[in-house]
């Protein structure tokens, strides 16, 4: 299908679809409304849809009626009373930001009337501003400074002298921005942004009359407030009263460039505001399809590590893991890496290698990885971190619906009734989608959430759960099949949707399944911990929602039955009806920024891109030709198989794009075991991250600001990466690919990375339709995008589902390996939280470290006391797999019997203690559930202290590193 | 690779098929997806396995049955069976 007139997917309005590089500030927010008005502006007849305001009105036919307290980001105010307007038949100055259009009606934006109000009014903020215009940091970029001169102030007559607010004190407790109240006009912006746009309700505004001011909680400094410095506020002031530090230092940037975050997975699209090739802000597009101008505390402020000092710029080589690094140029890093590669080929065979592609990098870096893996080193050794995270969502939505990708755009929840998140911690995890989420809870949506702990959305301003269903780690399935239990035999399939779109014998076998007692939410409560009845409410609720959304996580997928849980998901919407529209769906929330992308281009090792089976011989013909290489018709290793296999000496050599195996793979002696029996680990990374300190080849990587490229979030929406700056090792991570296929002796001939686009698309039916010049022409395109859909698919399965009839899988419950037992009585959870990201090497690197600096082990009171566990005390935490020492955090977030921690520190060493049972389908680990026991001790554990050795021993190589011959060759390539 | 590892991994897929009503597509639904997922040398370790009685007796019955059905298509073309 085909996007409607305003690209939100099947929406009747008649708004015009918004060009993706249009930055007006058109005061007020689009409308959507299937009815259009006209109306008569200075003259001038406008068309536009019912609900829209006089000002938009005005500002869309070219009339930017002068205004400050305005902007369309958030819903009018009618505060600073500059916007006003003469309406035909009407008494007084309406405020035109406050006025809906209506037919006929005749408005004039500028008389001398009015020009004399306007000036009044700038005359009142200017008494009590500082006239310091030309240091200002906001000088240039100042709407208070425009509207003075709009409104032609030319005299203050109240003079400067009467009480005033200019000598109030900064506070610069943010390290990313500054709050100066002596500046600020009290327009409301940024507490209305803190409430509409972010959804924390951090800010208010403090006092009455004179003494009003802009106060973070309970006028604390920012730092120490609920503040979580997503910086919507300082996007919107209107003055240089909330103001990045960085512009503060720096000044106004002179150009921008629209890129795409390389954080997490909702992918959103922000302007690199820059000086010359160096970042003054990072800022959020306000047409990003993804964010709609909303970012967080990582995309927006934490991009400082892409020049940290850290960064490693010249390619480095030593023959074992105790030597010290030597620098040597591009051509030898290459050379030996590839003689290496054949030299092992060639004695353990064509298998005994592999790569993993990262899901950080770009679609065209992750292809070309897997193309070098399958055409040059001749075998399909290759994976990627997806493995680890969203794997059985690829499986599991296959098996079910057809495609394995989400179903939806994130803006699609603002259509949904009631939303269900299951094992998701959208505010910390994906935090500019649960504004989204949040923003629909306080319309009115219902929401339930299914996790073990009891997560920021759960209880948080104006948002509240109606049901949590705090289930026991490792039950998700048991829970899912209890729902189900509920919605056949209380009557709620919605049966001729079933009917029409699903296979109707998987469907019988699936319904005979659930309708089992053992499946009863009664029967069940004794497995999840849930009462009975409120599975019964929530699967009542769900069912009988208009449109009932379900997103889900990582607390879904990494699990023994991961992939079982993700098919009974599909099941639940299938059964509900809740697939094919907006509003409802099956929404995987992707953990890093290119997951999705990483595995549409054929990263895993049973797939080529476009998730086509390697056994189809047709499709496998058409990459040979393409590539004029013979491929293998059998899956390669996945990751954790090659670990096993290095183990056990038939797996020597890897090639790994920016992935920290060491420190995110679970059972961490186990993997560095495995790389310790490698004999040539080649690491392209921005630094020395823990797998490179097992590597023997170490390539310079670039960040996302070097380099062209595209990412695709999860709503399958493939957005543009723009270089931004040259790459600090002189080559981006996609030409350093190409020089190593050629060292291979495999021709690859790029010159752009559009042309890899190219490829792609020429390849894949479900890019048939991408290419950089439709990207640029459209924004961002949500695949499939082809000839039956040439501006991409905001919503899938509409008509039909992808594999045709949809099909239930039957989801029986099976206890996970990891039982509690007298031993190990606890269990262990993992997740991540708002300032941090994944291993922690980008974040770890910024200021975002003030929010958290350790990885702290949760536990509940009751489990705490039992043990003599104080907060802050230390705490050892064994399971079967290693043991670990952390500070404890008691906290009622936990239920009894479950500990969490986080895993942003490598000297935490969390993956010490997870072990490997993995999901049944796909390998993917049980990250979510490790029975522990958990006791007070005096020093870190015996891994930590060796850690410790190994890791100053690594530096101390990085330090002594040998760059004379680096600069030799250098030289010598110049010279030539 | 470590045969015990892959006993227990291929455990795991059977008690996930086992609960299919009809026993030849859950049978069938084990090899499959050993075959679909599982690199060469994997299968070629757990099938060297069926033949060493103390290994084929640690596996799941439906898998014992779905490897001893599809032994040949699971052989990898070319593969050294020890």
């Amino acid at each position: 299908m085909s996007n409607s007139s305003c690209g939100s997917g099947n929406c009747a309005c008649k708004t015009k679809l918004r060009d993706p590089f249009d930055d007006t500030d058109y005061g007020t927010p689009l409308r959507h409304a299937d009815i259009d008005v006209t109306l008569d502006i200075d003259g001038t007849s406008v068309t536009v849809p019912a609900g829209t305001s006089v000002m938009r009105a005005a500002i869309e036919a070219g009339v930017n009626v002068p205004k400050l307290c305005a902007t369309d980001s958030l819903e009018p105010f009618g505060s600073c009373r500059l916007c006003l307007v003469e309406i035909e038949g009407k008494r007084g100055y309406p405020a035109s930001c406050t006025t809906p259009v209506e037919a006929g009606m005749k408005v004039r934006t500028q008389t001398n009337k009015l020009q004399s109000l306007r000036k009044n009014v700038m005359e009142l903020y200017i008494s009590d501003h500082p006239l310091d215009c030309l240091t200002c940091p906001a000088n240039g970029d100042c709407e208070l400074q425009d509207m003075a001169g709009v409104v032609g102030l030319r005299e203050v007559r109240y003079g400067y002298e009467g009480a005033n607010h200019l000598k109030d004190k900064k506070d610069e407790s943010n390290p990313y921005f500054t709050y100066d109240a002596s500046k600020c006009i009290v327009c409301n912006r940024c507490v209305r942004a803190c409430e509409e746009t972010q959804g924390t309700f951090a800010l208010t505004i403090a006092g009455r009359g004179f003494e009003s001011r802009v106060a973070a909680s309970e006028n604390q400094p920012f730092m120490e407030s609920e503040c979580v410095s997503c910086g919507a506020c300082v996007a919107a002031c209107p003055t240089a009263t909330l103001q990045e530090k960085t512009v503060i230092m720096l000044g106004q940037p002179e150009h921008s460039v629209v890129t795409t975050c390389a954080y997490c997975g909702v992918g959103c699209s922000l302007k690199a505001e820059m000086k010359g090739s160096e970042v003054v802000r990072m800022v959020p597009n306000k047409n990003g399809q993804a964010n709609d101008g909303h970012a967080c505390v990582k995309g927006r402020f934490a991009w400082g590590y892409a020049t940290h000092k850290d960064r490693i710029t010249k390619p480095m080589i030593r023959a074992k893991i105790t030597d010290p690094w030597r620098e040597v140029s591009w051509d030898e890093a290459l050379s030996y890496a590839a003689s290496e590669f054949r030299r092992i080929q060639d004695k353990h065979g064509v298998d005994s290698i592999g790569g993993i592609t990262s899901s950080r990098c770009t679609n065209e870096e992750t292809y070309l990885v897997q193309k070098l893996v399958r055409a040059a080193f001749g075998n399909n050794n290759v994976d990627t971190c997806a493995r680890v995270c969203h794997s059985p969502t690829g499986y599991g939505l296959k098996a079910t619906l057809g495609e394995s990708a989400g179903t939806q755009t994130f803006a699609s929840v603002e259509k949904a009734d009631v939303i269900v998140v299951i094992g998701a911690n959208p505010t910390d995890g994906h935090p500019v989608f649960a504004s989204r989420l949040k923003r629909r809870v306080r319309e009115g949506a219902q929401l339930i959430v299914v996790d073990p702990r009891r997560i920021d959305i759960v209880d948080t301003p104006h948002v509240k759960a109606s049901h949590h269903l705090a289930l026991r780690p490792g039950t998700n399935v048991a829970m899912v099949n209890a729902l189900a239990h509920v919605i056949v035999t209380e009557g709620l399939v919605k049966e001729a949707f079933v009917a029409e779109r699903c296979e109707p014998r998987a469907f019988q076998q699936w319904r005979d399944f659930v309708t089992l007692e053992e499946n009863s939410p009664e029967t069940m409560e004794a497995v999840t911990g849930v009462p009975a009845q409120s599975v019964r409410e929530a699967a009542r609720i769900y069912a009988n929602a208009g449109n009932g959304a379900i997103y889900y996580g990582l607390g879904v997928t990494e699990h023994a039955q991961g992939s079982t849980t993700v098919m009974g998901i599909a099941n639940l919407a299938m059964a509900t009806g809740n697939v094919g529209r907006e509003g409802v769906g099956v929404n995987p929330l992707r953990g890093q920024n290119n997951v999705q992308g990483s595995c549409d281009m054929g990263s895993f090792p049973h797939e080529l891109p476009g998730y086509r089976h390697i056994s189809d011989a047709a499709v496998r013909a058409l990459f040979e030709e393409a590539w004029s290489v013979k491929l293998q018709s059998e899956p390669g290793l996945r990751i954790p198989n090659m670990f096993d296999a290095a183990v056990h000496g038939s797996f020597l050599g890897l090639y790994c794009q920016g992935e920290d195996i060491v420190q995110s793979d679970p059972n961490t002696q186990h993997v560095s075991k495995a790389l310790s029996s490698m004999e040539c680990i080649v690491v392209q990374d921005i630094f020395l991250n823990e797998t490179a300190k097992y590597a023997h080849v170490f390539l310079p990587g670039s960040s996302f600001l070097e380099k062209d490229g595209t990412f695709t979030n999860a709503e399958r929406r493939i957005s543009r990466v723009r270089k931004v700056m040259p790459p600090l090792p002189g080559l981006a991570d996609w030409e350093v690919t190409i020089k190593l296929a050629r060292a291979l002796g495999y021709e690859m001939n790029y010159t752009h990375p559009s042309q890899i686009m190219d490829e792609i698309a020429s390849l894949t039916p479900t890019f048939t339709g991408v290419s950089y010049k439709r990207l640029d022409e459209l924004g961002s395109i949500q695949w499939p995008c082809n000839a039956q859909a040439p501006n991409g698919t905001p919503t899938m399965h509409i008509d039909e589902f992808v594999r045709g009839k949809g099909r239930f899988v039957i989801t029986k419950f099976i206890a996970t390996p990891e039982k509690v037992t007298r031993k190990f009585p606890l269990l262990l959870t993992t997740g991540r939280i708002l300032s941090q990201y994944n291993v922690g090497a980008q974040t770890r690197r910024t200021e975002n470290s003030r929010w958290h600096d350790e990885d702290r082990l949760e536990i509940h009171p009751h489990d705490a006391e039992d043990r003599g566990i104080k907060a802050d005390d230390w705490v050892g935490i064994e399971s079967r797999a290693g043991q670990t020492v952390l500070r404890a955090k008691i906290t009622e977030r936990m239920q009894p019997g479950v500990v969490y921690t986080t895993f942003h520190f490598p000297e935490s060493g969390a993956n010490v203690i997870t072990t490997d049972s993995s999901d049944w389908a796909t390998n993917c680990p049980e990250y979510k559930v490790t029975a522990v026991q958990v006791m007070p001790v005096e020093q870190p554990s015996q891994w930590q202290k060796d850690y410790s050795r190994f890791n100053t021993q690594q530096l101390e190589f990085l330090e002594l590193r040998d760059s004379t011959m680096a600069t030799a060759a250098t030289v010598t390539s110049s010279g030539k | 690779m470590d045969v015990n590892s892959l006993v227990e991994m291929a455990n795991q897929i059977g008690e996930f098929f086992d609960s299919m009503p009809d026993r030849a597509e859950a049978v069938d639904g084990v090899a499959d997806h050993i075959h679909r997922f599982w690199a060469p040398r994997m299968r070629i370790a757990l099938l060297n396995g069926l033949d060493d009685p103390e290994v084929a007796s640690e596996l799941k019955p439906i898998v014992l049955e779905a490897l001893t059905k599809h032994r040949v298509a699971l052989t990898p073309a070319g593969a050294v069976v020890t």
